[in-house]
């Protein structure tokens, strides 16, 4: 080993403490884009093997009733490899101890047990026996909300009549990794069961023997999905075909495109911020190395070590750190990609996890920090260069002060000493200064925009359930109902208030956008569910025109005046052009509303109602649930509280999870830089703060010398961390934004107060650290040394 | 005890490092520093002279035996004590100058007269030292006898009762040595600070009242100069 080697070992060694710090940061960087880039690539992978093989449907054709051989006709069009008819209806099940029913959706199974699509993964007991009619195959994720175990029995209602099965399997499926109920935004295990059962039975329940209600699609390579939609549109039209769609349409696969997207938004933002404060602080630290060590550096070059050999062995220094950092944030990426991954495994209900990490992530996470930990040595090998023989040997002069003098005689007369040496070294540099400003500012303003982004989650729900929702129940029907039935539920128990809806699913088009979804009809003046305006003032609907959601309004790229296209999917199927009254704020789902009677209007009917909201008296909440269990047209009960706990549960998994990671992350970064700038001003003043000891100054008169300077760095850097988290808190919530929930922003001063308040505990923390060595400070040895 | 004497030291021990490591610093030293004078504390590398201007600078702590200033013992005080004897009693020179980079001549003076509890006027202070034209430099823009000229103005504007130099002139050059002994003189002459003086060059011992020779962690002799010479005729 070359002698310059052997010092760099040892230098490598005396600064093991910062040097490792630093690669720790490296790591905490490189680590997030492995473990986030893994994790990604891991559900999309995941995700595409699962469903090649269970073979999930690439179309979804719901029908009201096509006859068994027309699966065979869809099965011809150009474009289709596969088509698998079955039946599908809604169920009610009464689960023990529970006064609300579960909707359910039963699907039929062929007699085969494998379907050529959307097939199961049995995960426990067995598939259905050839003539066990009361059999039944059920969703595992509902079967473990709701502890169901083999053989146990379920009561479900089906039209109107109930019949009793037994569970003999739990399967898992492509099709449902998350379950939402019809007419509901919010996936929750517990509220929706998916169960399997035999072709005849579902037939006879529903009355469709001979043929189907769906017909699953699997496409060739090639194909054009939207001809295949089309054609397919057209020959189920005669048998009620309610609109083909895309797989990316259904529920379930938006929801996790939604939360892989949201994943991806965050950690395009978040790995580049570590290794930006990695290289500031190694430029800090070689700074500080290569000032102390000029005359090293010095009889160096005067032995005939060239520039280039002095600034590599720096180089190499730096790089050395870097590459540490980077090789340990690969090992503790893949590990943490590992872990997290084998948890959105089970919050997706995976049944298996292709774990991998392409390699390039791995070159992405070495270059990007040696890259990062290069442009902060850079910065400083210049400083080498310059360095002659002869000045690196001459002691080294004072610091120079002499251009923040301007100051002078403007402060001097209500400025201290102390306070002016303070304000001199701020003012000297002003980029180091200024780059941990930043750094702080930076780590404040992650960590304030993720927990911005938490109580913006709150916001969501709170406008959501207590302002456009303000009902109690919502009674959905499994066909819409004469307006009768309405006014009838006011008789029920408890019931103080009905309010009708009317809605039908829908294609919006507008050119060349279009959007799936449903149009409600609400009342004039509805006061149970309602659309608001941003200023939470109540919309009255028109007689004629149509109300969107923002969310759907800038999807349709619609906006007040214009006219949109209705393809309505239900009854007669008519399209309608109406106009848009208004633009309503929402933050969950996309909805559209027109008028009640306007609507009923439209597709050719009168007083038509799909659900009812009801305002109930709590006490009578039981006697009412009762009541609608024997009711055999109600489809599904929804209590509100149950449906804003769900949608909380959402949030605090899954995706949303690694919010409290960030955030935590963050403050652990933000703790390093403020320590990390106390540590150097004390490294850099330790000698004239000695100077201040000895020339009769308290521990206090000192401290206030050195921990001035941190003092004005974190006042400066939390208005600033304010800016940027108000801005990163838009771009984050933009990147978690969907047409199915929107985060709002704005100026939140709770969580940007905690964030603060986390800041300035950091500060305290750091100050006593170092002050602590302040007090041990060896006034004798430090008047001795030179620098 | 007489007013007259600004330190006294009894049987005053340092020992650094124990058993067989152990470094005597200081072997018993018995000591009387009469008010107002010149010493000068002579003697080679580790002899001790050091250690016993920090233990009377209030820097160090003596290992046994009692160090008093005027009537007070240094060895009883406590952290805070000792920093309140250097703020009001105290005036150092270092040998490295030690000031503050980051304030200008006037302003490093201010630093210690703002804490002072009778200090002289910062100009006056900076007069003495041949310095009144150069106040608002920084350290950067001076050279190395200017900034001990600095340094020395920064330790007498205090008005102190004693004032310790490190080696004052081991970083300069003889022309400049020299005007900073001067200023040293002038201190002691003007405001009848007793100053103690540590250093290699025996000449500077020829403008001392006293003279005290270190040898081996203990005094070899003390000697009175009958004469003393001013420093233009120090040799060098």
């Amino acid at each position: 080993m070359r002698a310059l080697d052997h010092k760099l070992m040892r230098d490598l060694w005396r600064i093991r403490g910062q040097a490792g710090a630093i690669a720790l940061v490296v790591a905490v960087g490189v680590s997030l884009l492995v473990m986030m880039s893994g994790m990604l690539q891991s559900l999309r992978e995941t995700r595409i093997q699962y469903y090649e093989s269970y073979r999930l449907a690439e179309i979804f054709a719901p029908v009201t009733r096509a006859p068994t051989p027309m699966v065979e006709r869809v099965a011809d069009i150009a474009g289709v490899a596969a088509a698998e008819g079955r039946i599908r209806g809604a169920a009610l099940l009464d689960m023990p101890g529970q006064a609300l029913p579960v909707r359910a959706a039963a699907l039929s199974l062929p007699r085969s047990m494998v379907p050529r699509l959307n097939n199961l993964y049995l995960k426990d007991g067995r598939l259905l026996a050839p003539g066990h009619m009361d059999e039944v195959v059920v969703l595992e994720s509902f079967a473990t909300a709701h502890d169901l175990a083999l053989g146990d029995h379920l009561t479900a209602t089906m039209q109107g009549s109930r019949r009793d099965f037994q569970i003999v399997g739990f399967a898992a499926s492509p099709e449902f990794l998350f379950t939402t109920a019809p007419g509901e935004f919010v996936p929750d295990d517990a509220r929706f069961a998916v169960l399997w059962m035999h072709e005849e039975a579902l037939a006879a329940a529903f009355d469709v023997q001979g043929a189907v209600n769906e017909v699953l699609i699997a496409l060739e390579r090639e194909a054009n999905a939207n001809d295949v939609l089309a054609k397919v549109d057209r020959l189920l039209d005669r048998y009620g075909g309610q609109g083909a769609y895309l797989r990316k349409d259904s529920m379930s696969d938006r929801f996790i495109s939604e939360e892989i997207a949201g994943l991806s938004a965050t950690s395009v933002v978040v790995p580049p911020i570590f290794l930006g404060v990695a290289a500031f602080l190694l430029y800090i630290v070689i700074t500080r190395l290569v000032q102390a060590e000029r005359e090293q550096i010095g009889l160096i070059k005067a032995f005939g070590y060239t520039d280039f050999e002095v600034a590599l062995h720096y180089f190499k220094l730096v790089i050395i750190i870097a590459v540490i950092g980077a090789a340990l944030g690969c090992a503790l990426g893949l590990w943490g990609g590992r872990l997290m991954a084998g948890v959105y495994q089970s919050v997706y209900h995976f049944p298996f996890l292709v774990f991998r990490v392409e390699p390039s992530s791995f070159v992405t996470g070495i270059i990007t920090s040696v890259f990062a930990a290069s442009a902060g040595g850079i910065l400083v090998l210049r400083g080498v260069f310059r360095l002659t023989p002869a000045v690196a040997m001459r002691p080294p002069a004072p610091m120079d002060f002499s251009r923040t003098g301007a100051l002078n005689n403007r402060l001097r007369r209500w400025l201290d000493q102390p306070t002016r040496m303070v304000l001199r070294r701020i003012l000297r540099n002003p980029g180091r200064i200024g780059g941990a400003v930043l750094g702080i500012a930076v780590g404040m303003g992650l960590s304030s925009a993720q927990m911005s982004l938490m109580s913006g989650f709150d916001d969501t729900l709170d406008l959501t359930f207590g302002v456009i929702d303000r009902s109690d129940v919502a009674v959905t029907f499994f066909e819409p109902m004469p307006a009768k039935t309405a006014f009838n539920m006011a008789h029920l128990p408890g019931v103080l208030e009905v309010e009708p809806v009317r809605s039908v699913s829908a294609v919006m088009r507008n050119g060349r956008q279009s959007y799936r979804g449903s149009v409600t009809g609400l009342v004039e003046e509805a006061r149970l569910n309602r659309a608001v305006r941003k200023d939470m003032s109540d919309i009255t609907m028109p007689t004629k025109g149509i109300v969107l959601a923002r969310a759907l309004a800038d999807t349709l790229d619609i906006g007040p005046g214009e006219t949109l296209r209705v393809e309505v999917l239900n009854g007669r199927r008519p399209t309608i052009d109406v106009q848009v009254a208004e633009v309503a704020e929402t933050l969950l789902g996309a909805p559209a509303y027109m008028r009640f009677e306007g609507l009923n209007a439209a597709l050719g009917e009168v007083g038509r109602v799909s659900a009812v909201y009801l305002r109930v008296d709590a006490s009578k909440m039981d006697a009412l649930y009762a009541a609608l269990k024997d009711m055999p047209t109600v489809a599904g009960v929804t209590q509100r509280e149950d449906a804003r706990a769900a949608m909380q549960k959402l949030m605090d998994t899954g995706a949303g999870a690694m919010r409290y990671v960030m955030a935590a992350i963050a403050g652990i970064i933000t703790f390093g830089i403020v320590y990390n700038a106390a540590r150097i001003a004390f490294g850099e003043q330790s000698r004239d703060l000695a100077s201040l000891r000895v020339m009769g100054f308290t521990r206090g008169e000192t401290s206030y010398v050195l921990l001035g300077e941190l003092v004005v760095v974190v006042l400066l850097a939390v208005p600033l961390g304010v800016g940027i988290g108000y801005y990163l808190s838009f771009l984050i919530a933009a990147g978690f934004s969907t047409d199915l929930y929107q985060i709002p922003t704005g100026f939140r001063p709770d969580a940007f107060g905690a964030a603060g308040v986390a800041v300035l505990l950091a500060t305290v923390v750091s100050g006593a650290l170092v002050r602590r060595d302040i007090d041990k400070v060896d006034l004798v040895e430090t008047l001795k040394t030179r620098e | 005890m007489s007013r007259d004497i600004t330190f006294r030291t009894e049987d005053l021990t340092k020992t650094y490092g124990e058993g067989a490591a152990a470094v005597h610093a200081l072997r018993g030293v018995d000591l009387e520093i009469p008010r107002g004078e010149i010493v000068v504390l002579l003697g080679p590398s580790g002899s001790g002279k050091s250690t016993l201007l920090n233990i009377l600078g209030g820097l160090d702590r003596a290992t046994s035996g009692d160090a008093y200033f005027e009537t007070e013992n240094l060895s009883d005080m406590n952290d805070r004590a000792l920093t309140r004897y250097r703020r009001d009693h105290v005036g150092f020179v270092f040998q490295f100058y030690n000031l503050m980079p980051s304030l200008t001549a006037r302003e490093n003076v201010e630093l210690v007269t703002e804490i002072a509890k009778d200090p002289l006027g910062v100009e006056e202070a900076l007069t003495l030292v041949g310095l009144g034209d150069r106040m608002d430099h920084f350290p950067a823009q001076m050279s190395g006898g200017e900034q001990q000229r600095v340094a020395i103005a920064r330790a007498v504007a205090k008005n102190p009762t004693v004032l310790f130099c490190d080696e004052p002139t081991g970083a300069l050059d003889s022309t400049t040595g020299r005007a900073v002994l001067h200023v040293l003189n002038d201190v002691n002459a003007r405001l009848g600070a007793t100053v103690l003086i540590v250093t290699h060059a025996a000449e500077t011992a020829r403008m001392a009242h006293r003279v005290i020779h270190f040898a081996d962690g203990a005094i070899r002799d003390v000697v009175q100069n009958e004469t003393r010479l001013s420093p233009d005729e120090i040799e060098w």
